[in-house]
């Protein structure tokens, strides 16, 4: 018998968690002698209250999903994917090969091949953890770590030596052809006759990571794939009884996974600054580990956290903008958010549960 | 101890206050009423059995009274005396002692310090290992309970790890002791000695509250029984006035059959023909030393032994999952066909494809995936079949028919796929796995204890489908450590002892004591060991995984 009702489970926790979060965040900001409601009207206002704001939220969002949904792919499989960062970085590299290598003609052929180049540079950034955790138990949590220093050491190296180009001083490849400019959303909302978010990063890959979201829902819960990385997550003596290799599924969820955390590459290098730059993830594969958590590993749960997160990525950049609140502060809440959300998740489900046995019982008697 | 029960003579009508007495004890979990208006007598210094089927409320009420729960409503009276147990602190105070079915030990501990976890007299270890040694010795003098005291708990048989909960017990002097199931992984010697302690702790005035559901033993050893059913007490009887036949009946609510009836077997073919299978773990560990036998079609070989001397390794390797690290030899034909033993085409999914059904061991953390619904367990493990597929994805709709189709034959209940594995009672969730099993009809089915942890109503049905599968000419590999169960639905009967098969047996040619005899590894030749009853150590070989002979 379940405890409570699924929409408790699901939608009511987090929000009360958000809320404490909330709170807590309102106290430090008090603390520090400024007012709460200000700060939490110039986050809403700069995130959400102009096309502007929404332009960046959901560009924010679109990385996030990714990261996201790679935590949780791997999640269900029982996997702790720390390496997402490491994995979009690489992507990145793959997206910059792929761009630069030739003149593409136009963005409709350039994208898929990127969006190959993106998915298998991310894979094999996440194959080689998965097959010591496979075949050597080495625990893909500290492989997936030291794998985000060898990436960000590689990037640098590749970057600095190779990609740069002559005469620059910037570690930072070429710029991509014009063919390989993916349309914002802007472009297309003009197309349509609408003026929105000019000057905005986000882009297509947005309506991609929305695709990428059902075609993972589809893969975990319609797909014998799917239905044999659930099982091996829940129970490794269960799958071994049943026939499913054990090594077969760690090394394919990560590949997934890994090739999801790549293909945000798309959304920052190859949509937002059309070029490779040092530190182009900026911490969205660590918040990808938040956002599946909060969002409990269901690809609508990750767009839900995603689209939370980029409101507090954009929000904070605004407030760090146009209040004396340090820049600190934003991490706070952010910290915070994580905190109550991911870590402190029984504080608030246990007390809710027993609440709702007590009002049943009440309804029985 | 049981000298200074202080008579408080508060209550006329008892003469000598009862050990313990519960007055209307009741407890609710959300919807689900566990106990209901129980009042239970037990009279000091008797021992007292607790009989049930699975989900009955046993174990609840047992809980209350060591104060794991707290009941909704009733009393409970420790010696006459009304108390409130608030936590296990409490119950332990008041004299209560408890033997859980699985035994709460640290593994890596010595005896002496599992004795006195929690236990300690101050900041310093050593003034309370002293005394606890001290104390240890005298009870193994009084009443049989030898063990070791700096042997770590991973070095000792199940029989003697449960003696250190029965120590760790008296050690906290408790009074009453309380032993849930303690029987299910001991050999019938060892079940007879634990008995013996038993006896000889009634005999020094403690009482004795004996939860099971082996018939058998309440009939053995105990003074009075009461029957629970569904949450309520249903019958409280002395032992010498009831049958087992009353009892059961009592505990089911109908007439239950308690041997299998079966048609003679008509053997035919050799479907699975094993010869000389050995195994190796990755610790070096011989498991399987020389394994040969046959089975044919229309017959139920069943395996006698005490756990752990390679009936789980032989079962996995048939089944097609042996331990990670494993060395493989020797042979298996199945259906006249050569098995592949170590290559690709020894997983599990490949035996079932060649005919080999499997209701493993473990259903908990094999045969399901407790957190998955009912209906996708179905599926489990035939996730691959055409009929529960379509194109690229699963055929969600056709598997939830089929499991509730499986459900309704196997009875079910509750009959909702969409619930849980682990919201099923053991004896249902044993039902799916071996639904799933049997609906599909295999040539040879691969069956691990079939019964452990499940309901006698579930028993009984459970049985008469395996014979069922038999009489369909089908071949059945049945492993149980219940050597009734062995014996009333085996056609032959194998005893295995540490990896070898000692001999085969036709049931009803044999004795519990002979099989008894070969369980423990003692063949016709050297008889006279064994007057003693218990097996050596290392039988156990579970249990010292480190020694390779």
């Amino acid at each position: 018998m379940d405890k409570m009702p699924k929409w408790a489970d699901v939608i009511l926790t987090p929000l009360i968690s958000l809320l404490l979060a909330m709170i807590i965040s309102a106290l430090v900001i008090l603390a520090i002698g400024e007012s709460p409601t200000m700060a939490l009207k110039t986050m809403v206002d700069g995130a959400l209250g102009s096309s502007y704001g929404w332009g960046f939220t959901l560009y924010y969002t679109t990385n996030f999903i990714f990261t996201g949904l790679a935590v949780a792919v791997a999640y269900h499989a029982s996997l702790f994917n720390i390496g997402g960062e490491g994995q979009a970085m690489v992507g990145g590299l793959g997206v910059a090969l792929v761009c630069l290598a030739l003149p593409w003609p136009h963005w409709g052929i350039a994208l898929p091949a990127a969006m190959v180049g993106a998915a298998l540079f991310g894979a094999a950034w996440a194959l080689i953890p998965a097959y010591l955790q496979a075949k050597r138990g080495s625990h893909i949590v500290i492989t997936t770590i030291m794998f985000n220093f060898i990436a960000a050491a590689l990037l640098n190296y590749v970057l600095v030596n190779l990609l740069r180009p002559v005469g620059s001083m910037d570690p930072a490849s070429a710029r991509f052809p014009e063919g390989t400019h993916l349309p914002a959303l802007t472009d297309m909302a003009a197309a349509l006759g609408m003026e929105w978010g000019r000057n905005t990063p986000v882009n297509i890959t947005f309506f991609i990571a929305i695709v990428a979201c059902v075609l993972v829902w589809l893969l975990i819960w319609r797909t014998r794939l799917g239905y044999e990385i659930r099982a091996f997550g829940r129970s490794e003596p269960a799958a071994m009884y049943a026939g499913i290799s054990p090594v077969r599924i760690t090394v394919i969820a990560m590949l997934i996974s890994g090739g999801l955390a790549g293909l945000m590459a798309i959304n920052n290098v190859m949509g937002e600054s059309e070029r490779l730059v040092l530190n182009a993830v900026e911490g969205a594969g660590f918040i990808g580990i938040a956002v599946a958590l909060m969002g409990r590993n269901h690809p609508f749960g990750v767009f839900l956290a995603a689209l939370l997160f980029g409101f507090l990525y954009q929000g904070g950049g605004e407030l760090a903008l146009w209040t004396s609140i340090p820049r600190e502060l934003i991490i706070v809440i952010q910290a915070l958010v994580i905190l109550f959300t991911g870590a402190l998740d029984n504080m608030v489900r246990m007390p809710l549960e027993r609440l709702f046995l007590a009002m049943r019982k009440r309804g029985d008697a | 101890m049981a000298a200074a029960a202080q008579q408080t003579g508060g209550r006329p009508d008892t003469a000598a206050p009862y050990a313990i007495e519960l007055r209307g004890i009741s407890k609710a979990f959300g919807p689900v009423q566990a106990n209901k208006d129980i009042d239970l007598r037990v009279r000091k210094g008797t021992i007292h059995g607790i009989i049930g089927e699975n989900g009955a409320g046993k174990s609840t009420l047992m809980s209350i009274l060591y104060g794991f729960y707290k009941p909704d409503r009733g009393e409970i009276l420790v010696n006459g005396q009304p108390i409130t147990i608030a936590d296990s602190q409490t119950a332990i105070r008041a004299g209560i002692g408890m033997v859980f079915q699985h035994f709460k030990l640290v593994q890596n501990f010595t005896v002496l310090e599992n004795i006195i976890l929690g236990a300690e007299d101050g900041g310093l270890l050593r003034p309370s290992l002293t005394k606890a040694r001290g104390v240890l010795k005298q009870l193994a003098q009084e009443y049989q309970l030898n063990v070791d005291p700096d042997e770590t708990i991973d070095e000792l048989s199940v029989g003697h790890q449960q003696r250190v909960e029965i120590l760790k017990a008296l050690y906290r002097q408790a009074d009453i002791l309380i032993l849930d199931e303690p029987t299910g992984v001991l050999t019938p010697a060892e079940a007879d000695h634990l008995f013996r302690i038993l006896e000889g702790l009634k005999a020094e005035g403690k009482t004795i509250i004996l939860i099971t559901h082996k018939l058998r033993e309440i009939m053995e050893i105990t003074d009075s029984v009461s029957v629970m059913r569904r949450g309520q007490m249903v019958a409280s009887v002395e032992t010498d006035g009831t049958s087992p036949e009353e009892l059961a009946e009592l505990m089911v609510g109908r007439k239950v059959l308690l041997n299998v009836e079966k048609a003679p077997p008509q053997p035919g073919a050799p479907v699975l023909e094993v010869r000389d299978l050995k195994l190796v773990d990755d610790e070096g560990v011989e498991r399987l030393r020389g394994v040969s036998f046959d089975i044919r079609a229309g017959e139920i070989l069943g395996i006698a032994g005490v756990s752990g001397n390679g009936q789980t390794q032989l079962l996995e390797l048939l089944g097609g999952f042996p331990e990670k690290g494993a060395k493989v030899s020797g042979s298996i034909r199945m259906n006249g066909q050569e098995l592949d033993l170590t290559g690709t085409k020894s997983d599990a999914a490949t035996r079932r494809a060649r005919g080999i059904g499997h209701v493993p061991e473990d259903r908990q953390s094999e045969g399901l995936i407790m957190d998955f619904a009912a209906w996708e367990n179905v599926a489990f493990g035939y996730h691959h079949a055409p009929e529960y597929n379509r194109g690229l994805l699963m055929d969600n709709a056709a598997i939830r028919r089929d499991a509730e189709r499986k459900m309704e034959h196997f009875d079910v209940r509750p009959r909702n796929p969409n619930l849980a594995a682990r919201n099923f009672s053991g004896g249902n969730q044993q039902k799916i796995v071996v639904a799933r099993e049997i609906e599909r009809n295999p040539d040879l089915l691969l069956v691990g204890q079939p019964t452990r942890g499940v309901d006698i109503g579930a028993i009984e049905f459970i049985h008469k489908r395996i014979v069922e599968l038999r009489d369909s000419g089908k071949a059945v590999l049945l492993v149980s450590v219940e050597l009734d169960e062995i014996l009333s639905l085996s056609d032959r009967v194998a005893v295995i002892f540490d990896g070898r098969i000692m001999g085969e047996r036709l049931p009803d040619q044999t004795t519990t004591g002979e099989l008894g005899l070969l369980m423990a590894g003692v063949t016709d030749t050297d008889h006279h060991d064994a007057e003693d009853g218990i097996p050596p150590a290392h039988a156990h070989v579970d249990e010292q995984p480190k020694e390779p002979r």
